[in-house]
């Protein structure tokens, strides 16, 4: 998942939790970067119609934007169910954000292959709790 | 969360390796299934030997992957769980026709060369010290993805001459 995917999938979780436009402090808080590096973000994927940013309410992404923050969000959840239901890994959360950016998205559909994930996916995303609504943690974890 | 495509300490070195084993088992497990599912009159020479020699070879890779994970002290997840997992899920995914199958095995190859070529380059882009030598993890890796490379050629050709 390159940087812009992971950008419009923040802005796509921070709309659901904010129930409203995602506010650059928000964004910058998710994505551990600087307000200024949201902004200039947010400039680019806003000339490519991905996003409308209004000022001093923040970034609402577009039916297209939508469409490629649903498919990055997919791919971040085969990560995480790979890494707790496969690697029966305990942090799955953590380690699956720090391995997104690594994992294109073609390698998450070959795992795909081996996990259950459900016809739903990603509406059963859990914004908050940053994981699948019916993905349960390893109950032994092998970490 | 972490932007940018890095691998900072010997724990993500040594997940992402398993991740490998894991694409490794899934292309060799499917390559069996593959074949066991052939009835007597469908048989293909050709296509059989691509499948047989893609099974050989993602096992040795999922050797060479296997030494790199043990010599960072961690483990991987046995074959045997893998293809259960593969078994599980087969019927679902399983090629309808010998153009099907091929292009499976296209994407399996396509998908272990990425692989391997984000890890080098992330690799490369990290500056951390590994307990490992760094140079020969992308010695193997870069090996490893030379040979999907070569992979993804032979099934292209064999595509070609199914046209």
């Amino acid at each position: 998942m390159n940087t812009a995917e992971q950008y419009l999938k923040a802005i796509y979780l921070a709309q659901r939790i904010e129930d409203g436009p995602a506010a650059t402090g928000t964004l910058a808080d998710m994505l551990e970067v600087s307000p200024a590096s949201v902004n200039e973000m947010i400039g680019k994927l806003e000339d490519r119609d991905l996003v409308e940013h209004e000022k001093y309410k923040g970034a609402r992404l577009t039916d297209e934007g939508i469409e490629r923050a649903e498919d990055a969000l997919q791919t971040y959840c085969i990560i995480e169910r790979f890494l707790a239901n496969v690697l029966e890994v305990d942090d799955f959360r953590g380690e699956a954000t720090a391995l997104e950016a690594v994992i294109d998205d073609t390698v998450a559909e070959r795992l795909d292959t081996i996990i259950d994930r459900l016809e739903e996916c990603p509406d059963c995303f859990d914004a908050e709790a940053d994981k699948c609504t019916f993905l349960e943690a390893p109950v032994d974890a092998a970490d | 969360m972490s932007l940018g495509q890095r691998v900072t300490d010997d724990h993500q070195l040594a997940r992402l390796l398993q991740i490998g084993v894991v694409l490794e088992e899934v292309v060799e497990s499917r390559a069996h299934h593959h074949l066991d599912s052939f009835d007597a009159g469908e048989r293909d020479p050709a296509v059989e030997a691509l499948l047989r020699e893609a099974a050989d070879e993602s096992a040795e890779h999922r050797d060479r992957l296997a030494a790199l994970v043990a010599a960072l002290d961690a483990e991987t997840v046995p074959y045997e769980e893998i293809n259960a997992l593969v078994e599980a899920k087969y019927a679902q995914t399983a090629p309808e026709d010998f153009d099907d199958l091929l292009y499976d095995q296209l994407c399996n190859e396509e998908t272990a060369y990425k692989f391997y070529d984000d890890l080098i380059e992330a690799i490369e882009a990290s500056d951390t010290e590994f307990s490992i030598d760094r140079a020969h993890v992308l010695d193997v890796l870069a090996s490893i993805r030379e040979e999907e490379a070569q992979g993804v050629e032979e099934v292209t050709e064999l595509m070609e001459d199914y046209e």
